[in-house]
């Protein structure tokens, strides 16, 4: 299944678990199925209208999914999710 | 000075959440950044212009309106640096008035970096860290670097491979672990994310954000004082973040609203690299959308952030104030670092060299009247960024050391004294 990384402020949610996995065919569906998990998980990450938050960052195996096809970007099986905050300039 | 707590929370800029003052920097609701929270009133009951003016010419001069608890104990030289009026330069470009913030020679790393990483590891130390480092395209990693090896600090600074030579060796130096980065900025940016939260670092950048941000406050504090307690009426401020400008923007709202300068009229406005210039291209088409670049492409690598994380902020900034936004060539770059140099003895790296084009279009366009006043936010040497400008701005002319080969020299350029 795919590996989905927890950045630290979201760890209270996932039992302090850095990685966690979920399946899904997009990343929409593993979002949801992660919400499933761990109640709260998602809205921390999209918004009320289901939108991913202007100030959350998810790459698919070190790409950002700005650049793929945002929450309808496909997903497979080995797959490394990561959730990361954005962080200022340098 | 005061014991009174002025600084008591972080805040999320988002939804207004409160945080203990810990080595934290988004909220765990909405991923917002944190921001210090300070008492205004207790503020307001103590700091003057004359107390101010009392105190050593170093950005801490300010100190209540900066977030630590003690005294700092980093980088207690840093800042004041000079407000310089620049009437060749404005003769050029066509403006009334026209001054230059020099952050070129900002100590002890020559860029407002200096600025941030003073607050940052003064707090560092005050949350018991040993290590710090930080995400940077070369002049972070400079100060963090040197600003920890005058403190006693073990440092990493974290930077892309690709960087110009000037700013490697400028952190390797002092004795930091340098580590290169195959990729661009935002790669670093995400691989040092994901390290903060796994050691126990201090990342000034990531963990200590809420600190080190506040630390280019300092800037406009300064600007506002040398003008003699005035707001300029246009600032110019460079963007790769956008955290400088939006940082300006709260210097300048907080000396109105705490009656240390009069409300007057101001406006501030952004330039960016057109090789990496996602906030200049949201603000143009008129959206607080920043959609990132994925492959930055210019010579000022200090602005090239594809993902500039206070990109919307910045865009409110300027909104609020009526600004606008502008971006250059990277052959416009050059000629804004020669035009700089030319018009001001002053050597700006390629950053510098974007603020001063950008305001030349800013000008030209009338967004900026010719009738009014503006300050140019350089902030960086140009001997860190040379490559830029190698073989474009001559050679010397090699003579042998004989009068008459100088005389032939120079034979049509100057009369000779007889």
């Amino acid at each position: 299944m795919p590996t989905v990384r927890i950045p630290t402020p979201l760890r209270k949610l996932t039992n302090n678990h850095e990685e966690v996995v979920a399946s899904g065919a997009t990343l929409g569906a593993v979002l949801d199925e992660l919400n499933a998990t761990f109640p709260g998980l998602g809205e921390r990450i999209v918004d009320e209208n289901g939108v991913i938050r202007r100030f959350v960052n998810i790459f698919v195996n070190d790409e950002d999914v700005r650049f793929l096809q945002e929450k309808e970007t496909p997903i497979k099986e080995a797959d490394v999710i990561s959730i990361v905050p954005a962080i200022a300039g340098g | 000075m005061s014991k009174k707590p002025f600084f008591n929370n972080l805040k999320c800029r988002e939804c207004g959440r409160l945080y203990e003052k810990e080595a934290i920097h988004i909220c765990e609701f909405d991923f917002g950044p944190l921001e210090a929270a300070y008492d205004y009133d207790a503020i307001r009951s103590v700091l003057t212009r004359e107390l101010i003016e009392s105190r050593p010419q170093t950005m801490w001069r300010y100190r209540e309106l900066l977030p630590i608890d003690g005294e700092p104990t980093v980088g207690t030289q840093v800042g004041f640096t000079p407000l310089v009026k620049a009437d060749r330069l404005a003769k050029a470009l066509g403006i009334r008035e026209l001054w230059i913030k020099n952050d070129s020679v900002n100590y002890p790393t020559l860029s407002f970096k200096d600025r941030v990483v003073s607050v940052a590891l003064s707090r560092a130390r005050e949350l018991g860290f040993e290590v710090v480092a930080c995400a940077s395209t070369g002049n972070l990693a400079n100060s963090v670097a040197a600003n920890a090896a005058n403190a006693g600090l073990k440092s990493y600074v974290l930077i892309p491979s690709n960087l110009e030579q000037g700013k490697v060796l400028g952190s390797l130096v002092y004795g930091t672990n340098v580590i290169g980065i195959k990729g661009p900025y935002d790669q670093v940016n995400r691989l040092c994310s994901e390290i903060a939260g796994k050691y126990g670092w201090g990342f000034v950048n990531v963990n200590l954000r809420p600190y080190y941000a506040e630390g280019s406050k300092t800037m406009g504090f300064e600007i506002a004082e040398q003008l003699g307690w005035k707001l300029p009426r246009h600032t110019v401020a460079c963007m790769a973040s956008g955290s400088l400008l939006t940082k300006i923007h709260k210097a300048y709202k907080e000396f109105i609203d705490l009656g240390i300068v009069e409300q007057s009229d101001f406006t501030i406005h952004g330039a960016q690299a057109s090789g990496c210039s996602p906030i200049s291209t949201a603000f143009k088409a008129g959206s607080e959308m920043v959609k990132p670049v994925q492959n930055p492409d210019t010579i000022a690598k200090s602005l090239a952030i594809g993902t500039p994380a206070d990109g919307y902020y910045a865009i409110r900034s300027m909104k609020e104030t009526g600004g606008s936004c502008e971006d250059c060539s990277d052959e416009e770059i050059v000629e804004g670092i020669k035009l700089l140099a030319e018009t001001t003895g002053i050597f700006a790296e390629t950053a510098g060299g974007v603020t001063v084009a950008c305001a030349k279009k800013l000008i030209e366009t009338g967004k900026i009247p010719k009738d009014e006043s503006a300050v140019l936010c350089i902030t960086g040497h140009g001997l860190k960024t040379q490559e830029a400008i190698i073989g474009k701005v001559g050679e010397p002319r090699v003579i042998g050391a004989s009068l008459r080969e100088f005389e032939a020299l120079v034979a049509d350029e100057v009369n000779v004294k007889s």
